[in-house]
């Protein structure tokens, strides 16, 4: 897929007709407004913007659909972020008695960041993704998306793509928006596998009993683990990375393997005897299991979160649909169906996006005229509908709107629900 | 025409009533009129009940059968209900369970007034409620923590027998020290993870749709929570309400005595601020200063002199157990001019 070439100097051209004619507002507005169950929800929520130079504005907070958009076109943001439902319009905090201005609600959040792997991955480090590395990404996903359904119990979940190296996670079940601080920080403690920092080298340890959510999680690391640790990351190859892994075990084995390493040169062959050697030692020593393998696996591959992100009511949280300045790519919606195939490189940049817009389509109806009679705003909608739909950005609008629409549905299912036992036939 | 036999038994059932539980969450205050004395008298064997929660918890470790048997042997010598049923027999001469139960509910309510006002007499306070709530609920058969949870709407489910069959593998490897006979026989509560945060945070636990899967001999844990919860709010409250209650003089000398008669345990170097003379330093010195400051004290006698960094040393140390600036002037300039120094330049060394 053709990528126009993104240069940040285009972006004061190609934002204003972004805003004006791709972003997904009508679709954006439903998400945030939850069917309207909560008076002022949306009314309530923070926004902060990135303008140009970067100047950073908060507590931006909208009435209307159409208010957000005629903000957003008029003042053009780099970034947008979401925050949290407040107890009064953030743009008005400042007129509200100290003390009685609160942050009440929120999605649980999470932000995965591969700079957060750069001690064990040697393909790229800080900003730089790439193929290799992405799988890392996959791994994440699949455990995280896992545990929050069916550990935790919600159902309504948005993987989003960060727009450069990373991914963020949206939990908007009724019951996650309402978590308070120490319920969500109880969460995130409770997916961390992967502790200590920089100065730590064995930063995953395991001890019996082995919880069932570690092995669920051991599970989906280790379908991963020999293609992406052993073939592409070459973790056993150079003497480098052979070092740090050694590091990781007792010194019986790494004395056998050191031994062993120096003829055997096959990576795979290495990765087995290490399996063995650590099996033997399980059998052979009475107390508890030592799982040194599956730390290692662990250590190389388990998600690694950023727990202040997912802690705070209040933090603010970079919107799907944003642009990334750096890279020009959108923050779009990743269908889990299709995460195997999921290519970051292939997410269409503004540019792209842009540019499609402008191509002229031969099949482009001309009942454009007769819907000219409608009023001017659905005209733009539908206008703005049509403009997408012509765009690589269609198919991610679409995983979106799916998305959309379980949520309607369970509420709708919830309502049925509550009317039923009030007996309110 | 009095009937004090009947009359005592219809009293009975009412009373039965309100205090049907020996444990509870103190969450309604009392409704009775008091005397003042009786007022007095609750508040303090209360207060010593506490101290003494605190002081074993320091001693011995928590909820360990040392821990349990001297924490027994206060409550009964200062008639706090412990285990029994209401309706047990009265001992001959003894206190009723009845009453024991009505003064551990008013002098608890009592000691909120006392100590609502600060954050650290409130934090005190909860963590010394909280120890003996704990130990208490630990002692009541399975049956009574029960009977406790549903009287106070915590209504959490027992897991099913067959449920319990499918996920036994589960439920063993989550929480530390279960077997499969134990999981079969022990009650198991669904709870939502929400209540149980502790446990999720540590991965402590079975969680499933949200639920978290608690062995009964956990479930203190999340009454716990709950407990302290509850009392922090009304703590909070309690202390909005105050100035009400303090204006009434003859509560006011009383409650402000409890407060101060014990904070916890008390670090700070303010409270400590004696007075000392210089003449004391000499004395000092040899008894009760640390080595480290005394051979500095010592060297500075013999020699007159000490270098910059030793005069900062000592000169903070001194400072700490209450010299005043003038002493410490009067000390460092006598000591100097000892060691031929001019008195004015003994003032550009400090």
């Amino acid at each position: 897929m053709p990528t126009s070439d993104y240069d940040p100097a285009c972006l004061p051209d190609l934002l204003p007709l972004y805003y004006r004619r791709l972003f997904p507002f009508s679709h954006y507005y439903r998400w945030l407004s939850y069917g309207g169950v909560s008076k002022n929800y949306f009314q309530n929520r923070e926004f902060s913007f990135t303008l140009k130079d970067d100047i950073y504005v908060r507590y931006q907070s909208f009435t209307t659909q159409n208010e957000l958009e005629k903000e957003m076109q008029k003042m053009v943001p780099y970034k947008i972020d979401i925050g949290a439902v407040y107890s009064h319009r953030p743009s008005q905090h400042n007129a509200v008695k100290s003390g009685t201005f609160q942050a009440l609600e929120k999605e649980l959040v999470f932000d995965i960041d591969m700079t957060d792997y750069d001690d064990v991955r040697c393909c790229c480090s800080a900003a730089d993704i790439c193929s290799k590395c992405w799988t890392l990404m996959t791994i994440a996903i699949r455990i995280l998306d896992r545990a929050l359904r069916e550990d935790f119990g919600f159902h309504h979940l948005l993987w989003v793509y960060s727009g450069r190296r990373g991914v963020h996670c949206w939990v908007c079940d009724d019951a996650a928006r309402k978590l308070s601080v120490a319920a969500r920080s109880a969460v995130a403690e409770y997916l961390s596998l992967v502790k200590g920092g920089e100065e730590a080298v064995r930063k995953v340890v395991l001890s019996d009993p082995i919880h069932p959510f570690i092995n669920h999680s051991l599970s989906v690391v280790e379908r991963y683990f020999r293609q992406y640790a052993i073939v592409d990351q070459d973790i056993l190859g150079s003497k480098e990375s052979v070092d740090k892994v050694l590091a990781l075990l007792p010194d019986d084995i790494k004395k056998d393997l050191t031994i062993y390493y120096q003829e055997e040169k096959n990576p795979m062959k290495r990765w087995e005897r290490l399996c063995t050697l650590v099996e033997h030692k399980k059998s052979s020593v009475k107390k508890g299991g030592q799982y040194f393998d599956k730390e290692i696996m662990l250590q190389y591959c388990y998600p690694r979160l950023d727990v202040n992100v997912s802690k705070g009511v209040n933090h603010l949280l970079k919107s799907p649909f944003s642009i990334h300045p750096k890279t020009g790519r959108i923050s779009v919606p990743i269908d889990l169906k299709e995460l195997n195939t999921f290519d970051p490189f292939e997410v269409p940049t503004i540019s792209l996006i842009c540019e499609e817009l402008e191509r002229p389509r031969a099949d482009e109806a001309e009942d454009d005229d007769l819907k000219d009679k409608e009023n001017e705003q659905e005209a733009g909608e539908r206008r703005r509908i049509r403009d997408y739909k012509r765009t690589s950005l269609a198919k991610y609008v679409k995983v979106f709107v799916r998305f959309l629409e379980a949520m309607a549905r369970s509420r709708k299912g919830e309502m049925l629900k509550k009317s039923d036992l009030q007996k309110d036939f | 025409m009095q009937f004090p036999g009947r009359r005592k038994k219809l009293i009975g059932s009412s009373q039965n009533d309100l205090y049907d539980h020996c444990l509870q969450f103190y969450g309604q205050p009392p409704l009775e009129n008091i005397s003042l004395a009786e007022f007095e008298t609750f508040a303090v064997e209360r207060l010593k009940l506490l101290k003494t929660v605190e002081n074993i918890g320091v001693s011995y470790v928590k909820n360990s059968d040392q821990y349990s048997k001297k924490l027994e042997a206060e409550f009964s010598s200062l008639n706090f209900p412990l285990k029994t049923e209401l309706g047990d027999r009265k001992v001959q001469g003894g206190i009723s369970e009845y009453e024991k139960r009505r003064k551990d509910h008013i002098s608890h309510f009592i000691l909120r007034l006392a100590y609502c006002q600060t954050e650290d007499l409130r934090r005190w306070f909860i963590q010394q409620e909280m120890d003996l709530f704990r130990y208490r609920f630990g002692e009541l058969t399975p049956k009574h923590k029960t009977d406790f949870l549903h009287k106070n709407n915590l209504k959490y489910e027992t897991v099913s027998a067959e449920e319990k069959k499918s996920l036994k593998d589960k439920l063993i490897t989550s929480s530390y020290g279960l077997s499969g006979i134990t999981v079969e026989e022990y009650d198991f509560y669904k709870v939502p993870f929400q209540d149980a945060l502790d446990l999720v945070r540590t991965r402590k636990v079975y969680l499933l749709a949200g639920n978290a899967y608690i062995p009964h001999h956990e479930i203190v844990t999340i009454v716990l929570n709950d407990f302290r919860t509850r009392l922090s709010k009304a703590l909070a409250m309690t202390a909005r309400s105050l100035p009400v209650v303090q204006s009434d003089e003859r509560l006011q000398p009383l409650l402000s005595h409890l407060s101060h008669a014990y904070v916890g345990q008390d670090y700070s170097i303010q409270k400590n601020i004696g007075k000392i003379s210089l003449e004391q330093i000499d004395a000092l010195s040899g008894k009760s200063f640390p080595l480290c400051m005394r051979h500095l004290h010592k060297a500075l006698r013999e020699n007159h002199h000490l270098r910059h960094g030793g005069r900062m040393q000592y000169g903070l140390f001194l400072k700490g157990i209450g010299l005043t600036l003038e002493q410490a002037l009067q000390f460092w300039r006598s000591e100097f001019v000892k060691g031929k120094v001019d008195a004015d330049k003994v003032r550009l060394l400090l």
